[in-house]
């Protein structure tokens, strides 16, 4: 029945062009078959008439406008759905590539998804516990959140997801159902399989679904694994009740990726010659997060970006952040004093968190100490400042304690082990604990009937001496 | 007057169609000459797809499709509705949440589940539903455009006015009873003198795009008091005046808005979420459900309609969402109405038109941004204003626009243009919120141009010297930018006593006065008079402060009494119903003056 074009119109990278064609529809799949043996899939960007142009997911090496078979499939980019795919691993268009043989459903969904319809969202509440003070106490992440890590490369953002996964998830002493679903896009082969020797070594192995796209592999194919990792998130989740955590890495590769397509079909680009529907596109993945009420489940997104040359404001986390709830943000000094994680506190953020903790939450202090904590760091930048002007012997008595607290806070609360698992007990109180270094006038953000019953002046020990390290923190 | 094909998705007679060519994205072609009419809303292919007509020539229509177009087919059929994309004004429309081209989002969840599906139709507004009318003319009046003939009591807060469309005019030859009536029953039929009567419902339908018509507009005269210290005292925005609230990511944009949208005195809000987070939205929905309005007792929901079109929703429907929003805004206004938009953010608005205008292969002007950027953000700000409606009364349109600069920086172009043409600006800023000082407005960088216009309003409402008080808090705050310069350089030690005092009440301001805690029952929303009793206690202190530093006694000796900590919990301590409370500071600042004399006599 279907009809079989032999031959193409025209080569131009990932794009191709094939001209008569009949009844295709826009976003269509189609299948390609080369010299009669290696078979590819591409998708309908555009349509003209009878002209459509495909972007193949595979690349268009070795094809030529001789020896192609082109098919419509008829469908749009769909992918079987099966809770079977938990322990599986795929490749970046959902194929399996673990030998362990197709997947056994008739469940057939278009990975593009649909926009979640504002009022069935349930807004988040639940707070998930990391383990980690510095985004337990700081940044904390909600269920149903979406949190990237803005790192940089050389950073330890691969060992942070992954100790936020351990103890997530295996932190979790209720009967819920968890999953994770990770979905690597142009990832060297080494982070792949560190994530994969994590997830073993933690027994967690079975409830994870892997989607490799590795730098190696074809750039087109990157664009569409995000989608087809969070249609089975979504799946999991909404249909299956389980609490499903996504790990997406590296996005940068996508929106290269974006741009590399965006550029050979001749789009005018906006910023860095990325295309303009950049932003459309990553909220399109971020937004498939959270919490359908009525439904036990949730996804909860934690992609991974490295910033070009630790930029920031680079398009791809500046976009990001106006997308996300929240940032947390790796800093390449605090790495550099070997403090992990090296967790920028200042400029990382947790949207939800007001609504998660605090009482019937976490613990009434929360937000006060977390608001305190910030504001007092914020001081040690600017006492810092002062000192690689004027020299710290210089520093009014006030200014070199910030110093010494802010050396304490970076060592203390912000570093810990790579196995370390805290309770947000232990965090909170290590919280006042440094802040009981500070005299009590200089906490401003807390009220009052808080500070009677949590702050304790603490002495300071007489081994620390305030030796700040200038400039450490990029405050300014 | 064809009543029913108000809002039936069926087009009722010959209408002209095209047939699909092209398919990229959003954007479709028909080829030929179609005859459709530009700006016209029309229907795409089997699933019936809201689109609307873009650019027309000879052989080619371009239209730009509100709803995901994959799955579409060349060769699919295009129906004209013979109507530019329009807007259902009715009662009903408070309390409730739409997508971009006022589709009511409760309404698709019931027919299509939790995601939001393709080609869906339903009604607008509810159009079963019985309101109970009171109809305020009688048979034998004259009434114009504009006028108002009956009142639907619409929530516990709001009276909705129905009101003869703009265009006609006419003698009233029936009225219906009083009684509860849908919104597309007509109810009144006028004789507008052509020889044929017209029956007039409640509905009417008006083009997104256009303005509605209005007498005359004011002057700005009154301020739009929003319980924010930095809002209110320091820059001001006028009941129908337009303000800019640009800030990177993690500033505070979204807070802002809902605090305005929370506890201003406007009698309507109209939130449109404009290409930002799902969540947000559920969240204005779910507490705005919650808390009351202040001023009435009626939940906040009462007066507030929501326009959603979230990040991942059709970026068409996103350009559209901000004008039906303001269309809904000008027919609150045109009841007589205080209406605030809040639109958040109009950033995303801009790069809608630039993805728009990149598929359309526009030649671009500054960073990708087509050219007409400039006018198009002018004539959406300018239809705010505080106007004479048609029908004599007075309302106000006022807009919020939040502005997502790339990057944070405020010279690109969106933030660039915007600020020619609001007359408030709010600059929010990463080293306050990184500090986790909000609402992060920074009063170096933010100005407010009703300052001048209000000041007789606050002079007459307030107190004559609030004005002066406001300057004299902006003078200590500019002192001290500049006197941090020197202690970068040289730390504080070194400074005069007159100046340590300066910076250490300029810290009473900023921590005590700017500051300001959204989720402190208190402090969330603070009334006009307890902002100039914060104010007068601060310049107080700081008289009596500066007294005894004139007298030779040191800062230390001054700061070792708690009375500037007590000074900056005022925010905290004063319950906004106790204002009497300050009468005890002002005598604890003299009790202050006095022991500082004693101690160091």
């Amino acid at each position: 029945m279907p009809i079989e074009y032999l031959g193409l119109s025209s080569i131009n990278g990932p794009l191709i062009v094939l001209e008569g064609v009949q009844d295709a529809f826009f976003d269509e799949i189609v299948e390609f078959v080369i010299n009669g043996t290696e078979r590819r899939i591409g998708r309908i960007i555009e349509l003209y008439e009878d002209k459509a142009v495909i972007q193949v997911f595979e690349g268009s090496e070795g094809m030529s406008l001789r020896n192609t078979h082109t098919r419509l499939t008829g469908h749009p980019m769909e992918i079987a759905l099966s809770k079977e795919m938990l322990g599986r691993t795929f490749n970046g268009i959902g194929q399996p590539i673990d030998d362990l043989g197709p997947i056994p459903s008739r469940l057939k969904r278009d990975v593009n998804g649909l926009p979640l319809n504002p009022v069935k969202r349930e807004y988040p509440r639940n707070y998930i516990r990391t383990g980690i003070s510095a985004i337990d106490g700081l940044t904390t992440l909600i269920r149903g959140q979406k949190l990237p890590i803005f790192s940089g490369n050389g950073l330890p953002h691969d060992q942070l997801a992954a100790q936020i996964v351990k103890q997530a998830s295996l932190g979790e002493e209720s009967g819920e159902e968890f999953a994770i679903v990770f979905a690597a896009m142009g990832v060297k082969h080494d982070v792949a399989d560190f994530f994969r020797r994590t997830f073993e070594e933690s027994g967690v192995a079975d409830h994870v679904a892997m989607f490799l796209n590795l730098a190696n592999d074809p750039v087109v194919e990157r664009l569409i694994t995000p989608k087809v990792a969070l249609t089975v998130a979504e799946y999991l989740a909404f249909e299956q009740n389980m609490h499903i955590l996504v790990i997406l890495t590296d996005m940068t590769s996508f929106a290269e990726a974006m741009r590399e397509v965006s550029s050979s079909k001749g789009e005018i680009p906006s910023r860095k010659g990325f295309p303009g529907y950049l932003y459309s596109e990553l909220a399109s993945l971020y937004e498939r997060a959270g919490i359908v009420s009525g439904v036990e489940g949730s996804v909860t997104q934690i992609p991974i970006l490295t910033m070009p040359n630790d930029d920031i404001t680079h398009p791809i986390p500046d976009l990001t952040g106006y997308i996300t709830e929240g940032q947390i943000v790796l800093d390449r000094n605090l790495n550099g004093q070997s403090i992990y994680p090296p967790i920028s506190v200042l400029p990382s953020l947790s949207r939800l968190m007001k609504d998660g903790i605090g009482e019937g939450y976490t613990r009434e202090d929360h937000q006060d100490l977390a608001n305190q904590l910030f504001s007092a760091y914020a001081k040690v930048g600017d006492a810092r400042n002062l000192a690689s002007v004027i020299g710290e012997d210089e520093l009014s008595p006030i200014d070199k304690e910030y110093l010494a607290f802010g050396k304490e806070f970076e060592e203390k609360y912000i570093g810990q082990g790579m196995e370390e698992n805290r309770t947000i007990e232990e965090t909170l109180d290590l919280g006042w604990e440094l802040l009981g270094r500070l005299p009590r006038e200089e906490l401003d953000r807390v009220n009052t009937k808080i500070l009677d019953k949590y702050y304790h002046p603490t002495k300071r020990d007489e081994g620390v001496t305030t030796s700040a390290s200038p400039g450490s923190i990029a405050n300014k | 007057m064809n009543t029913t094909s108000l809002f039936s998705r069926e087009v009722m007679t010959l209408s002209k169609t095209g047939i699909i060519y092209g398919i990229n994205g959003p954007v479709i072609y028909l080829k030929g000459n179609t005859g459709f009419e530009m700006s016209e809303m029309v229907y795409v292919g089997k699933e019936r797809l809201v689109g609307e007509v873009i650019a027309l020539d000879k052989d080619r229509t371009t239209i730009q499709v509100y709803e995901e177009t994959s799955g579409l087919r060349p060769g699919e059929e295009v129906i004209a509705t013979g109507d530019a994309v329009s807007v259902i004004l009715a009662p009903g429309i408070l309390n409730n949440i739409f997508d971009g081209i006022e589709r009511p989002l409760e309404k698709i969840s019931e027919t299509g589940g939790a995601f939001i599906t393709k080609g869906v139709s339903v009604d607008n507004l509810d159009k079963t539903k019985k309101w109970k009318t009171h109809f305020t003319i009688k048979e034998g009046d004259y009434v114009n455009g504009g006028d108002i003939f009956a009142e639907v009591p619409e929530t516990r807060a709001i009276v909705h006015k129905c009101m003869i469309p703009p265009h006609l005019h006419g003698t009233v030859v029936s009225v219906k009873e009083d009684g509860a009536y849908t919104i597309e029953e007509p109810l009144i039929v006028i004789d507008p003198g052509t020889g044929r009567t017209v029956e007039i419902p409640m509905a009417q339908k008006w083009p997104i795009r256009t303005p509605r018509p209005v007498s005359r507009r004011f002057s700005a005269s009154v301020p739009l008091i929003t319980g924010q210290r930095i809002i209110d005292t320091m820059f001001p925005i006028a009941k129908g005046g337009t303000a800019a609230i640009p800030g990177g990511f993690g500033t505070g944009k979204t807070m802002t808005q809902h605090q305005i949208a929370k506890w201003s005195d406007a009698d309507i809000i109209i939130y449109i979420g404009c290409g930002e987070r799902g969540n947000e939205m559920t969240q204005v929905l779910e507490e705005f459900g919650e808390l009351t309005d202040p001023r009435t007792g009626n939940p906040l929901m009462d007066r507030t309609t929501l326009i959603a079109n979230t990040s991942n929703m059709p970026v068409a429907a996103r350009e559209a969402s901000i004008y039906t929003g303001l269309t809904l805004a000008e027919y609150y206004r045109d009841m007589g109405y205080d209406v605030a938009i809040m639109a958040d953010s109009t950033s995303r608005w801009a790069e809608a038109l630039r993805e728009l205008s990149g598929r359309l292969e526009e030649m671009p002007a500054e960073e990708g941004f087509p050219a007409y950027l400039a006018s198009r953000l002018s004539a959406f700000y300018e239809r705010a204003g505080m106007m004479q409606n048609l029908n004599g009364t007075k309302g106000s349109v006022s807009i919020i626009g939040a502005v997502s600069p790339q990057g944070g920086d405020f010279s690109e172009p969106v933030t660039q243009n915007t600020k020619r043409f609001v007359r408030c600006f709010w600059g929010l800023d990463k080293s306050l919120a990184y500090a986790r000082h909000f609402p992060a407005i920074h009063w170096l960088t933010s100005y407010s141009e009703y300052l001048q216009d209000l000041s007789h309003w606050y002079q007459d409402n307030v107190s004559p010297k609030f004005v002066d008080y406001r300057n004299r808090l902006m003078a200590l705050l500019n002192q001290e930018s500049s006197l941090l310069e020197i202690v970068k350089l040289i730390g504080s030690d070194v400074l005069p006593d007159d100046q340590k005092l300066i910076l250490e009440i300029a810290r009473v301001i900023r921590l005590g006065f700017l500051q300001q805690n959204a989720f402190h029952k208190d402090d969330t929303c603070v009334s006009m008079e307890k902002q100039f009793l914060m104010m007068d206690t601060i310049l107080y202190l700081y008289k009596q402060a500066r007294a005894l530093v004139t007298m030779g006694h040191p800062m230390s000796v001054l700061k070792s009494e708690p009375i500037f900590e007590r000074v900056i919990s005022i925010k905290y301590d004063v319950p906004n119903d106790r204002l009497e409370m300050f009468a005890q500071y002002r005598r604890d600042i003299d009790t202050f003056y006095q022991n500082v004399l004693e101690k160091n006599a």
